[in-house]
């Protein structure tokens, strides 16, 4: 556990000095700019939009990290020649790729953490500056505490993602790397259709192949709930609970691919 | 820093400086014509366009709602002579409620606003009526697009059994107030009945949204306007100008029935007929143009 532990905290470290915090600065001044530029604009619907930024920018720049800095946890150390230094260590592949994984969700927890409270903070703004007949008309709270849910369910999807760009990056180039986790990030989007595949072919097999791809495939709509929350429309914990749930359970899944076929890579 | 470093900065600011004042100038000597431009609608396929937005569209339906409102902001202010008028507002605002059903105020943006006669508005009240149906079908429960349907039917189509019918329906739905059930009634009795109107747009004016009211108390205005009106009007045929006159203001000063030229609520002085004697509401006036309806109560 403290190899795990020790991998993690370099993993994180590294993301400092690769001034990935800098997004978060991006972030905030991209916020307070439209929260003032927007109730110019969009006839009293600025809390709105603030959330859906909010979410969305949560979302962006979560998966910009998880994909560039995904690929490269293990191709980096490769291509470093690190790698041959910190297997001779005692630390097992198993361990190596845990660590790693664990390292880049703790980046991506500090950033959607810190995103989060940029939100509340410029919404809590605008609640204080708002009369209370105002108030009454928005759909939901200014402050809504619901919006945590959409936040939670971000954090499970860029962790999906995460374990995504590490899975690609354990056997392929970065580029290739980049390419197929955006790719699957779309395909994930996507996926709700093949569910209903047979209702718009009349082959059987293609069906049944669409609907097999429908549980491989990483079901990444079912994480999106926040246009629900921004509409203060109800999203139950039993919802948030199991898509978390299946989130994990996939992460799981693709760590042990992931240290399995790290585990059989010949360095020598 | 460094000598070097302090002449690449000064040449860079230099450099950027250059580059706008190029643009300013191009922009002179060759104008572009943006308005054309941001009149183009590159997907209206809502339904396509929730695809190409993956989890984002709420998000894109925001881009499409501010879209909207300087679409029609923009139109707005150009004046009667701009080429386009208003032809993009029904599918951003269609765009906008296909990316996030919710969207509550792009609905009820629309019931006001598409529906609007020219030039203050397309004067498309069927788009209205299709974009609060739109509505209904994502929040059925909501008695307020029930309510906008039944308003559109009343003060834009003149079909009273119609607004009546949705009123009705209206006041069927959960947490719906109580005036609409006698509002229904009295749309089915009186149809034509300008106190309706008032208690309507007295309704609107209510709102949370400074748009709305405004809209709202414009109206008002113009309603106020109908009522001088039907008041000056009277006066003027019970006071006809001699024979071989045509009816004028001066004409009326002169026989001392007006001490001054009457204003409509909004300060712009009426319009008179000379040929009928009819008043109408002049086209300088910020209540021009006046809803079509002008029957008198009976």
């Amino acid at each position: 556990m403290r190899a795990v532990r020790v991998v993690a905290v370099n993993v994180f470290r590294e993301s400092v000095r690769d001034r990935v915090p800098y997004n978060l600065v991006l972030f905030a001044i991209l916020l307070i700019a439209s929260s003032y530029l927007l109730g110019q604009l969009t006839a009293g619907q600025d809390v709105k939009i603030i959330k859906d930024l909010g979410l969305a920018a949560t979302s962006v720049f979560g998966l910009f990290i998880a994909i560039f800095i995904g690929i490269g946890l293990v191709s980096k150390e490769v291509e470093r020649r690190s790698i041959y230094s910190l297997l001779a260590k005692p630390v097992s592949r198993a361990q190596f790729i845990a660590g790693k994984y664990a390292g880049l969700v703790l980046t991506l927890a500090v950033n959607v953490s810190v995103m989060a409270i940029a939100v509340y903070v410029i919404l809590a703004y605008i609640v204080w500056t708002q009369p209370p007949v105002i108030r009454a008309s928005w759909d939901a709270p200014g402050l809504d505490p619901a919006m945590l849910k959409a936040i939670v369910l971000i954090f499970v999807e860029l962790m999906l993602i995460t374990a995504l760009a590490l899975f690609f990056s354990t056997f392929s180039s970065p580029l290739l790397s980049a390419a197929l986790t955006f790719g699957l990030y779309v395909a994930g989007h996507f996926n709700a259709d093949l569910k209903n595949f047979e209702k718009v072919v009349s082959s059987k097999a293609a069906a049944q192949l669409a609907r097999g791809a429908y549980h491989v495939l990483p079901d990444l709509s079912a994480f999106d709930v926040k246009t629900q929350v921004v509409h203060g429309l109800p999203v139950t914990m039993g919802y948030v609970a199991s898509t978390t749930l299946y989130g994990l359970a996939y992460v799981a899944g693709l760590l042990l691919v992931s240290t399995l076929i790290f585990s059989r890579r010949d360095f020598k | 820093m460094r000598r070097r470093d302090l002449t690449l900065a000064a040449l860079a600011a230099v450099a950027f400086a250059a580059a706008v004042s190029l643009q300013i100038l191009r922009d002179g000597w060759y104008p572009r014509d943006d308005p054309e431009q941001e009149q183009i609608l590159y997907i209206r396929s809502g339904p396509a366009l929730q695809r190409i937005a993956l989890s984002f569209d709420a998000l894109l339906a925001d881009v499409y709602w501010i879209r909207a409102i300087q679409h029609y902001g923009g139109d707005r202010l150009s004046g009667p002579g701009a080429r386009t008028k208003y032809q993009l507002l029904y599918p951003l605002l269609d765009l906008t409620t296909t990316l996030d059903p919710y969207f509550n105020i792009a609905y009820r943006f629309g019931a006001i606003f598409l529906s609007e006669a020219y030039p203050g508005g397309p004067g498309r009240p069927e788009q209205s009526v299709a974009l609060l149906r739109k509505a209904i079908t994502a929040m059925p429960d909501k008695w307020q697009y029930y309510h906008d349907i039944g308003f559109v039917y009343y003060w834009r189509l003149r079909d009273y059994q119609a607004a009546a019918l949705w009123f009705q329906r209206a006041a069927a739905q959960p947490n719906a107030p109580n005036w609409l059930t006698p509002l229904a009634a009295s749309m089915l009795v009186q149809g034509n009945d300008r106190a309706s109107a008032r208690f309507l747009w007295q309704q609107i004016a209510k709102s949370e949204e400074p748009w709305l009211r405004r809209s709202a108390e414009r109206s008002l205005l113009q309603l106020q306007a109908l009522d001088q009106i039907d008041q000056l009007e009277a006066v003027v045929h019970r006071f006809p100008p001699p024979a071989g006159e045509q009816y004028s203001w001066a004409g009326l000063f002169t026989r001392k029935v007006l001490i001054r030229q009457p204003v409509d609520p909004a300060g712009a002085p009426y319009a008179i007929d000379p040929e009928t004697g009819s008043v109408r509401v002049s086209e300088q006036s910020p209540l021009f143009p006046m809803p079509e309806e002008r029957r008198r109560i009976p």
